[in-house]
């Protein structure tokens, strides 16, 4: 297993899914521990009774078929699949409808989804999910990007509530592929992926959903930053070490 | 490539498919990271037997196309493994010192070498134009390129006595960079194809850049020490203005790439307010029903 992950490390993140594919081949009795370590673009799929599109997770899918978090039913239609709790249900909705508007004034489109369940002892865990096409033909408002997508996943195991504070532990994951296109400076393509971790105990004054959305907009923040800095630091060094400008190497710190 | 994860009963793949997975992971290691890659194929395969015959075929291709560079066991310089200079899988012509290397493409060294025969080598007419243009470009590499291994190879008219040869200008500059250039027969009209590509690990994921260019130039055929010339001008200034738009470009451009993909803020200019959030979400819609603002 090791020596697995350690070749999808390796391998460039945009032959991912063939990587895993094949891996998953080799080695079939890893297959469980594989597909939960390893990061994946975030699929869509339509919600055919409201007629929007929700994102497809491990959290969302019970057989083949995946629960809408707009409409809670399952896609293809499923006799019995789980479903959360009426008050976990209740901070679904909300949670959705807040995370819409989050979405839309960081992301200036894509598609969200955030689905909530029961954990053991009045725990529960929360996912909230994202998926941007940033490319010219998609969302990406300034026609920069050839191509462009951003995967966030990000889930929140919220701990029982004592004394009226509660542990939140965030793990984040983003999955990013860009392209970029000039005819004097040629083809740009970065792809990669990122994960981080956040604890935090909190008071639930302000309610959960309060707590956990400050946590993902200050860990995709931070995780944004250091994306941009490899980004720009990888291709300042790339500029820089094709040979020493003129006048001395100029390294400019990305600011923070 | 074998459909897998899903059944209840894993379906065990016949040997020759193992070997396709293996070979495809070889073959699509980074530059410069082939050994890391071969060892954890060989640990997944468990049968050292199939993983020969998966390297065998992979390690040739992956060396080829990362124009991988070798230690001539004599001192004489670096080999270029290269399509151009190939004479047969594991033999490979260097123009410079005219000699015949022996490869072993799985450790990744050079084995002997020998002197070239007359019938591998380019005809004295030939020779003169490819060594005084080599001689040129390799000043070049030397000075912008503190690593670079470069070659000039005769890839087709070599037995010709007069203009309209073809030949072909490599440059590897380091590990992850290499650079071709194609100087044809009469008009000298020079294609080249560049290719950085870049990976970076950290702590907490890993992200690979890749970058190409391509561009056209031409110059017009004159005697070897003028082509050689001009020719390495138009070398350099196509290096030279590539860099100077990388520079242009991506000192501005990856605030507004990235934007593309999330802001940094909103446009208010302030965190989400996740406790007013309808309120906020209603005063967005009213000044959007009412063109206010953006």
């Amino acid at each position: 297993m090791e020596a697995a992950m350690d070749l999808m490390r390796r391998i460039s993140p945009k032959e991912s899914e063939t990587a895993l594919s094949a891996l998953l081949s080799l080695l079939p009795h890893h297959s469980a521990d594989l597909l939960s370590q390893v990061d994946l673009p975030l699929q869509v799929c339509m919600d055919q009774q409201l007629m929007k599109e929700f994102i497809l997770c491990e959290y969302n899918r019970d057989a083949d078929s995946y629960r809408s978090p707009w409409s809670n039913k399952y896609f293809p239609p499923l006799e019995d699949g789980p479903l959360p709790s009426p008050q976990l249900r209740k901070l679904e909705i909300e949670a959705n409808e807040v995370f819409t508007v989050y979405r839309d004034q960081y992301y200036e489109g894509g598609v969200s989804s955030v689905y909530i369940w029961e954990d053991h002892n009045e725990s529960f865990i929360a996912c909230f999910l994202i998926k941007k096409d940033g490319s010219r033909t998609g969302h990406g408002r300034r026609g920069y990007l050839q191509e462009g997508s951003w995967d966030a996943v990000h889930v929140i195991e919220v701990g029982p509530e004592e004394e009226g504070t509660a542990h939140y532990r965030l793990t984040s994951t983003v999955m990013l592929s860009l392209t970029t296109e000039n005819k004097s400076s040629g083809t740009f393509n970065l792809s990669g992926s990122i994960r981080r971790q956040m604890s935090h105990d909190l008071s639930v004054a302000e309610g959960h959903l309060c707590n956990m959305g400050k946590m993902i907009e200050e860990m995709e923040g931070k995780l944004r930053n250091s994306l941009d800095q490899v980004y720009f630091g990888k291709t300042r060094e790339m500029v820089c070490t094709l040979r020493p400008p003129p006048d001395g190497i100029q390294l400019r710190l990305p600011e923070n | 490539m074998a459909d897998g994860g899903g059944g209840d009963e894993p379906e065990e793949l016949s040997d020759k498919q193992k070997a396709e997975i293996a070979k495809w992971f070889l073959a699509n290691a980074p530059a410069g990271e082939i050994q890391y890659v071969a060892k954890d194929v060989r640990s997944i395969l468990g049968d050292d037997k199939i993983y020969e015959m998966a390297a065998a075929e992979a390690f040739p291709l992956h060396n080829k196309a990362h124009l991988l560079a070798l230690e001539m066991p004599n001192r004489s310089g670096d080999v270029l493994i290269a399509t151009y200079g190939e004479l047969d899988k594991n033999n490979y012509f260097d123009p410079r010192t005219a000699q015949v290397a022996t490869v072993d493409h799985v450790k990744q060294v050079c084995t002997t070498v020998r002197p070239a025969n007359d019938d591998e080598l380019p005809s004295p007419y030939i020779e003169d134009f490819r060594s005084t243009l080599d001689a040129e470009l390799s000043k070049y590499v030397g000075e912008t390129y503190p690593k670079g291994v470069c070659a000039v190879y005769c890839i087709s008219g070599k037995d010709a006595e007069g203009p309209g040869a073809d030949f072909e200008f490599v440059v590897q500059r380091d590990l992850a960079v290499n650079l071709e250039y194609r100087v044809q027969g009469q008009y000298a009209v020079c294609g080249n194809k560049r290719k950085d590509t870049g990976a970076h690990y950290f702590e907490e994921g890993n992200v690979q850049l890749d970058a190409k260019l391509e561009c056209k130039d031409s110059t017009i055929f004159q005697s070897p020490e003028d082509s050689a010339v001009s020719i390495t001008n138009i070398v350099r200034h196509h290096e030279t203005e590539y860099l100077a738009s990388l520079e242009a470009s991506y000192v501005n451009l990856p605030d507004t790439t990235f934007k593309d993909l999330r802001r940094k803020l909103p446009v208010t200019r302030t965190l989400f307010p996740w406790q007013n959030t309808m309120q906020f979400s209603l005063t967005r819609d009213i000044t959007k029903e009412m063109g206010i603002g953006k």
